[in-house]
């Protein structure tokens, strides 16, 4: 009995200096990075890019290593990540607003922008409107007073529910307040897929993958702040177009960290992680693969998944 | 010709080296259960980071095209597919296997994957400009006949009860609901959290073919008789390969089928070995060896999924969208490069897209070559006495099932399902329907449920899934794929009737 009393004295104060200095020489392992799409997905195959320069010493000093946990449109992994998930610091994941805070607001999961700490964010992809090249529609006002003629006849495809496509699908419906006919798919490829193939009529899909199927499509509106300068200059926002749609929908990628990791490390990662994002190799492959990047800071993106909650319980409290 | 001014780049020795060893990695890969083409080819990705864009595209080339292949050792010699391609390989493979014919039956796969193979890559080097539109055109209501054909296949793929069959397509139909639904989100039968991304598909598959199989085996090693050995017999390659090319009907339609399913976005090249099994039994004289240890069986299935492989590029390279989730991964390895797929590919970066295309030709016929040695030594796998090698798969499945998504939970679902499908087998009950309604569940489902909404706001539902010729076509097929199977039925009852019959009154006499 007393050996026993010993050694969970041990044990607590063993764990209670383990909680007092984490930071001292963090990181001195591998960590690793919760990926919760598919690999060869946009985020994974864009995480896969952003954390490749983590092992060398004024980043990290240790490699990221990417684990995948696909599932339900990102709901597997992330309910996971948030109830299981060590708070060490040797455990990150990758989040997608709007996407996990829709699906905290519609669901019941175990996830919410309290229960998590964002660390930096790496990139941000706007939402577009797509028609098929051999459609009739050239602007986004044909396609409205189409749609004003032929309420809910309009198909567009997206890639699920409560995902970033169907918030700017929302958003477009709310803009130009003519009805039209979301089809949800799979995902983003498949949805496009439906565009090019003539299945549906238009479709909502990221910036990167229409930039790349450009030559099938015209790319009538972005739903976004500002034009996209690098990719798209050509292509007006919706703002422009006398449409209210913002930049709320556009798909936010960046590092996150379950709540419980001591502020130490929250504050090195934190620091650390979006110079690492700033490198010159990441960004010239970021541009290969026609990925937007959108660097912020914690603090920025504190703000930007606040503001991004108050929204969506707005947009979505009527469904 | 163009393709043929980049073949120089295949054969310079870095590339030819890279070639050998993703094909020989694809092999090992392959056979492994669990580690399907797609996850092979997504673990090779990170190591193309550092090589030149051709060179990487070749590793993954080759890992794709020998993953896929591979599949069939352990399909052939435990029963227990690679991947969910290899289904319809199990069926007659093992049975050979169990028959003393193991290293033929392997010889015999790869020499039919390698035939299947070069014909996919020469559809896809000379025809995909023909054929990338017409894929394109396939919608969710063709796609959802597509899934329809396959449930029709479900009754007749085990031999021995047409309505066991049945049930078990059910039981894998009902399986596949499992989890939250790909289209809207809604939860189904969610009564553990280890439930809730559904049961992914190589999970049920190692489950349902390995775990019967290890508890089999560990019975057996019970009995005084511990170690009980599979007879294997030497076997000339010549000999395989004068078999292979005399069994042209299969050889014909593995490779269409496999190429037409491949072509198809979504269809999955998944089913393409068991439509093409199935095809070719209904035409075959010999039909009823089928399942029972029958080399065209193999010839079939083989030839068909590795056919699928060149035309399952053929969305990703000209319009830039992937058509299975292996192609989703390639591109993601495309990308990484700076290269995009799409109309300007050929011409942009015609010597990294034609060097990564001729290569994966030089792979296929490396890939035979591989195979074959391979299949001399994998086939040894049969003398290692039962208690050990039913140790080894248990090892291989538990870590196969974890490692598709990382996941300790798709382990639990593996075991659960194993354990399950032990106890079904002895009522009669078998694992290939059952699998395949998993696979076909999601495709019909989704697809119905796309077709609907899009259905809604057009012509309505029965306009929309009923009518137009390719509708028409596929409906018609699904029909007479009912049609066979019941008439055959019917017409093997009387048979087995009237022998019934005759005997007894020979034995009356």
């Amino acid at each position: 009995m007393k050996r026993m009393l010993i050694g969970a004295a041990a044990a607590l104060a063993l764990s209670f200096t383990a909680a007092q200095a984490p930071a001292a020489d963090y990181p001195d392992r591998p960590v690793s990075l919760v990926v919760v799409y598919s690999p060869g997905g946009a985020t994974d195959f864009q995480a896969r890019i952003v954390t490749m320069m983590a092992g060398e010493e004024k980043y990290l000093g240790q490699p990221m290593v990417i684990i995948n946990k696909p599932g339900a449109g990102g709901k597997v992994g992330w309910n996971q990540y948030a109830s299981g998930a060590k708070t060490d610091g040797y455990e990150l994941a990758s989040y997608n607003v709007p996407h996990f805070i829709a699906q905290s607001i519609k669901f019941e999961t175990k996830y919410n922008i309290d229960n998590l700490e964002p660390i930096a964010n790496w990139g941000a992809d706007p939402a577009v409107f797509v028609v098929n090249k051999d459609s009739p529609f050239n602007t986004m006002a044909d396609a409205v007073k189409w749609a004003k003629d032929n309420p809910g006849k309009l198909t567009v495809s997206g890639a699920g529910l409560y995902v970033g496509h169907h918030i700017a699908f929302l958003q477009i419906q709310k803009g130009t307040g003519v009805e039209m006919k979301y089809v949800p798919h799979k995902g983003g490829a498949p949805a496009l897929k439906s565009v090019l193939g003539g299945q549906v009529m238009a479709g909502v899909n990221n910036l990167s993958d229409a930039y790349r199927s450009r030559d099938n499509l015209k790319i009538l509106g972005i739903a976004d702040l500002e034009r996209d300068k690098e990719f798209l200059p050509d292509v007006p926002t919706f703002k422009e177009q006398g449409y209210d749609v913002d930049d709320s929908s556009v798909n936010f990628r960046g590092i996150m960290v379950r709540k419980g990791t001591p502020q130490p490390i929250i504050d090195l990662l934190a620091a650390k992680v979006p110079e690492m994002f700033k490198n010159a190799r990441v960004a010239k492959q970021m541009k290969a693969g026609g990925s937007p990047m959108r660097i912020m800071t914690r603090e920025q993106v504190q703000t930007m998944w606040k503001n991004r909650q108050v929204f969506l319980k707005e947009l979505l409290a009527g469904l | 010709m163009e393709f043929l001014g980049y073949f120089g780049a295949v054969f310079t020795p870095m590339s030819m080296l890279i070639l050998c060893v993703g094909t020989v990695g694809g092999l090992i890969l392959g056979a492994t259960p669990g580690l399907s083409p797609t996850m092979a080819v997504a673990l090779l990705i990170p190591f193309t980071f550092h090589m030149d864009p051709a060179q990487g595209l070749i590793l993954l080339g080759a890992a794709y095209t020998s993953s896929v292949a591979g599949g069939a050792v352990s399909a052939i010699l435990l029963n227990i597919p690679g991947a969910p391609a290899n289904i319809a390989t199990s069926l007659d493979g093992f049975q050979m296997a169990k028959k003393g014919e193991a290293a033929k039956a392997l010889q015999m796969g790869f020499i039919s994957s390698g035939v299947g193979g070069v014909f996919g890559i020469l559809v896809l080097i000379f025809l995909t400009p023909v054929l990338a539109k017409w894929a394109l055109g396939f919608g969710p209501s063709h796609l959802f006949w597509i899934a329809i054909l396959g449930v029709t296949i479900i009754g007749t793929l085990d031999t021995r009860s047409v309505v066991k069959g049945l049930l078990s397509g059910c039981i894998g139909l009902w399986i596949a609901t499992i989890g939250y639904d790909s289209i809207q989100g809604v939860e189904r039968f969610i009564f553990t959290d280890h439930l809730e991304g559904g049961v992914h598909v190589i999970a049920a598959l190692i489950g349902l073919f390995a775990i019967p199989q290890v508890v089999e085996m560990l019975e057996h090693g019970r009995t005084p008789r511990t170690v009980t050995l599979m007879a294997m017999e030497h076997h000339s390659v010549l000999d395989s390969a004068r078999q292979v090319f005399a069994k042209g009907r299969a050889l014909t339609i593995g490779s269409i089928v496999g190429t037409i399913i491949g072509l198809i976005p979504g269809a999955g090249g998944q089913i393409a070995g068991i439509v093409s099994y199935d095809q070719t039994r209904k035409f075959s004289p010999n039909r009823a060896r089928f399942g029972s240890g029958e080399a065209e069986g193999v010839v079939a299935a083989e030839t068909a999924n590795n056919a699928m492989v060149g035309p399952s590029l053929v969305p990703l390279l000209t319009l830039s969208v992937p058509g299975s989730p292996t192609a989703a991964v390639l591109l993601g390895g495309l990308l990484i490069h700076g290269i995009f797929p799409g109309p300007n590919l050929f011409t942009q970066h015609a010597p990294v897209a034609w060097t990564f295309i001729n290569s994966m030709l030089v792979g296929q016929i490396l890939m035979m070559v591989f195979g074959l040695y391979i299949a001399r030594l994998a086939s040894r796998v049969t003398l290692v006495p039962q208690p050990i090698l039913a140790a080894g798969i248990l090892v291989l499945a538990v870590f196969g099932s974890y490692s598709v998504q990382s996941s300790l939970s798709d382990v639990f679902v593996m075991l659960t399902l194993g354990v399950g499908m032990y106890f079904l087998a002895r009522f009669g009950f078998s694992a290939a329907p059952m699998v395949l309604g998993i696979i076909l569940g999601p495709i019909a489902e989704s697809n119905y449920v796309q077709g609907r909404i899009i259905a809604e706001a057009g012509d309505g539902l029965f306009a929309y899934f009923c009518t137009g010729t390719l509708n028409l076509v596929l409906i018609a097929i699904c029909a007479a794929s009912v049609i066979y199977s019941v008439v055959m039925e019917v017409r093997t009852r009387r048979l087995i009737a009237q022998l019934q019959k005759t005997a007894q009154q020979e034995a009356a006499t």
